[in-house]
């Protein structure tokens, strides 16, 4: 019996104590000679990140990593995806297995403090809602009380539905799993009352039941929400890789330049567009990759506007408007600081 | 004269030899050693990979150290067993999780051996009909993986009933009885003022009926009379309780669950995720103890039932006081297994969000980060059960083992 208890304690302790493998510190390089970059995304979110029926990743969440690689590589095709769930995500990242996480996750004090990980930005501007069956005759959050709720674990999601309900003094009943599909599946077999999590994920989330009619999404927004690309503490160029292909998304959008005109644009004599698109200084030199990274970056992803409706906006099924998504040039909170 | 002295100092050198030689070539010895450089070798690599995994948590800049138990969780867990709210702290959050799965994991093993004895003997059943019935659950049980009976537990059964409202309950109206897919709905028994007599009561009979059965069994090893201890014990397990209950007045009465708003209140729920968990991990398990006891009972040689009816003990009997103590040798250790693969199999509850330890972990680790440390306790936590039960199922087997003179 001793024995088994010592051989017992140090198996788990080896185990332990192996488990943390140093991530080294230069992305960049590793990127390079491996060729592609490897993105955390969502196990599947309409809009955000989720696979076509030929098997390729789309979304706005997507377009950013496919911006990165464009930057990079000149290809905006050289990612690999890695799907992975709420609670594998923060880990993914600290280990290295991926290199940026592009997974609508919000950007928190705690997660920026004490995972080691960095908040390159936000490239949707969300916040928790509820989504409930129309047959419920429920019109308002604020009616709720009692209610079995259908969340996923590890997000703040869950924290932010406990505080809203302590805070209105209503109770409910957490029904909690780990794997989007399962709190779907959940949801959509009527095991809980209410569905929460952000409320683009909750559009996303209506069209893939079994009669989305039947749904609706209540108008209360309980939480702020900002979804940005996160990476690793301690590389501060990947860091600024990451946020400026955020950022000459936003400023191609504001100058006007879009993937079908960005072409002429090389043209321009404007020093704002020829900087951006590398014709005058040197921006790329400066982040270690080529001068041409913003050309490449809008001729093959697109700007932040495009991006926007292409993925979620009106032409597609989730119909989302810019709403606080728009430039901040039009009402909206998307800035990005300029290019010089 | 040279070639003596050669030879004694030959002599003595080798006498010098051999006084090493023991030491050197002494099993205990050289065991001794071998074994404290493996502890120290062991030691050493347990600690750089401690010391390592530390130092590569600092310089990623992840939080480390276990200090984050004492925050507040801020999370809500779907069933509990304790007090929990979300203003409990994470190492409360923990105990919630562990209380789950050992809730689970009892129940599952109750179950598991009453339906894995019971499908044993079935097995062995002249029956042709009950025989085979037997088989058919063994080996249709046994040879689907578990995480699938679950899932078709929850997601095919218990899933697709319809939901209270649909049922169309009267808002309000006490229900006694109603399986929806938000669980199992019966009446609570409420204790009053009072209550406690009855239970009071009901634990002074167990242990009176514990006493007689001891005095019984010395006397009949005395004198040969024999006394009818079951009956007379249920007996007073039933009689005096009930007794206590209408003494005191009556102190118990039923809260039945009602419908109201969403959901059915009041009452008492089994939610439909333990349900299926646990009727997954006892039909899966039972399938492998079934097994384990039908073997057990094989292996109990013929000549010993022919040897019993020769002494004219009755069929009853004989299975009782021959078959069955002889079987147990056999039993028991791999039962043992049996048990500790079903609570650890309780672990797959995270599928079907069933809140257990692992998936309350798993909530931690991702509210707090500290991957490192939940992992590690929650590994230490599961082996901690496993030598427990390990522990006691030893002490279990040398109780029953034959005792040789």
């Amino acid at each position: 019996m001793k024995k088994e208890i010592l051989s017992a304690v140090v198996g788990v302790a080896a185990v332990a104590g192996l488990g943390a493998a140093a991530a080294s510190a230069a992305t960049l390089d590793d990127v390079k000679a491996k060729g592609f970059v490897q993105c955390g995304v969502s196990t599947g979110l309409a809009g955000f990140s989720a696979p076509n029926d030929a098997g390729d990743w789309s979304g706005l969440d997507v377009d950013l990593c496919r911006g990165v690689a464009a930057a990079v590589f000149g290809d905006a095709k050289a990612v690999k995806y890695s799907p992975l769930s709420a609670k594998e995500r923060f880990t993914a990242l600290q280990s290295g297995e991926i290199d940026v996480l592009s997974r609508n996750t919000t950007w928190t004090m705690s997660r920026d403090t004490q995972l080691g990980l960095n908040f390159a930005g936000v490239n949707y501007y969300d916040g928790q809602g509820f989504m409930v069956r129309k047959s419920l005759g429920v019109n308002s959050a604020l009616q709720l009380s009692g209610a079995s709720v259908c969340v996923q674990t590890g997000t703040t999601t869950e924290l932010n539905l406990t505080d809203y309900f302590k805070a209105n003094d209503m109770t409910y009943n957490p029904v909690v799993f780990e794997k989007l599909e399962e709190v779907n599946a959940a949801y959509d077999a009527n095991r809980c009352d209410v569905y929460t999590t952000d409320q683009s994920g909750l559009y996303s989330i209506r069209l893939g039941l079994s009669a989305p009619d039947e749904h609706m999404v209540l108008p209360e927004v309980i939480s702020k929400e900002p979804l940005g690309p996160v990476v690793r503490q301690g590389d501060d160029q990947w860091f600024a890789i990451v946020k400026w292909v955020h950022f000459a998304m936003l400023n191609a959008e504001e100058m006007g330049i879009t993937s079908e005109n960005v072409d002429e644009m090389m043209n321009s004599t404007d020093p704002n567009v020829m900087r951006m698109l590398g014709k005058e200084g040197a921006f790329g030199d400066s982040l270690g990759i080529g001068n041409d990274w913003a050309y490449n970056v809008i001729k093959q992803v697109g700007n932040y506007g495009e991006v926007f409706e292409r993925n979620v906006g009106a032409s597609t099924q989730l119909n989302i408007s810019r709403g606080v998504n728009a430039l901040w040039s039009k009402g909206g909170l998307q800035y990005a600081p300029p290019i010089r | 004269m040279g070639t003596d002295m050669a030879h004694q100092e030959s002599v003595s050198a080798g006498a010098d030899d051999s006084g090493r030689a023991s030491l050197i070539y002494d099993p205990r010895v050289r065991g001794f050693v071998f074994q404290a450089l493996l502890i120290i070798v062991v030691a050493g690599l347990v600690w750089s990979g401690l010391t390592n995994a530390h130092d590569n948590l600092q310089r990623a800049g992840i939080a480390s150290g276990f200090g984050f138990f004492k925050e507040r969780a801020g999370f809500d867990i779907g069933q509990s067993f304790i007090h929990y709210t979300n203003d409990s702290t994470y190492l409360r959050a923990f105990f919630v999780g562990l209380g789950n799965t050992l809730v689970v994991a009892v129940i599952g093993i109750f179950f598991a051996t009453v339906i894995g004895f019971i499908v044993g003997l079935a097995r062995l059943s002249k029956n042709y009909l009950v025989r085979k019935f037997a088989t058919v659950y063994v080996e249709t049980l046994r040879n689907i993986p578990l995480l699938l009976q679950l899932l078709f537990w929850y997601k095919a059964v218990l899933s697709i009933l319809p939901s209270p409202r649909a049922m169309g309950i009267e808002p309000g109206s006490e229900i006694a009885f109603s399986l929806n897919n938000r669980g199992l709905y019966l009446p609570r028994i409420v204790p009053e003022a009072g209550a406690s007599l009855i239970l009071f009561t009901a634990i002074a009979v167990l242990a009176v009926w514990f006493v007689l059965g001891r005095w019984a069994k010395k006397r009949q090893m005395a004198t040969g009379q024999q006394f009818p201890v079951f009956v007379t014990g249920l007996g007073l397990f039933i009689v005096l309780p009930l007794l206590a209950f209408f003494v005191t007045g009556m102190p118990l009465s039923l809260e039945y669950a009602s419908l109201q708003g969403f959901n059915m209140v009041n009452g008492w729920v089994i939610q439909p995720e333990f349900m299926a968990l646990l009727l997954g991990l006892s039909l899966y398990t039972a399938s492998f103890i079934a097994e384990i006891v039908r073997a057990g009972i094989l292996a109990v040689s013929h000549g010993q039932t022919e040897a019993a009816y020769a002494l004219g003990i009755r069929p009853n009997l004989t299975s009782r006081l021959v078959i069955v103590p002889q079987a147990m040798r056999v039993i028991i250790p791999p039962l043992t297994s049996q048990y500790l693969n079903l609570t650890k199999n309780s672990s797959l509850a995270v599928a079907i969000g069933y809140p257990d330890l692992v998936s309350v972990t798993g909530t931690v680790l991702n509210q707090t980060g500290q991957a490192v440390e939940v992992i590690s306790i929650t590994m230490l936590v599961y082996l901690t059960l496993s030598l427990l039960t390990s522990a006691f199922m030893n002490w279990f087997n040398a109780s029953v083992a034959l005792v040789e003179r």
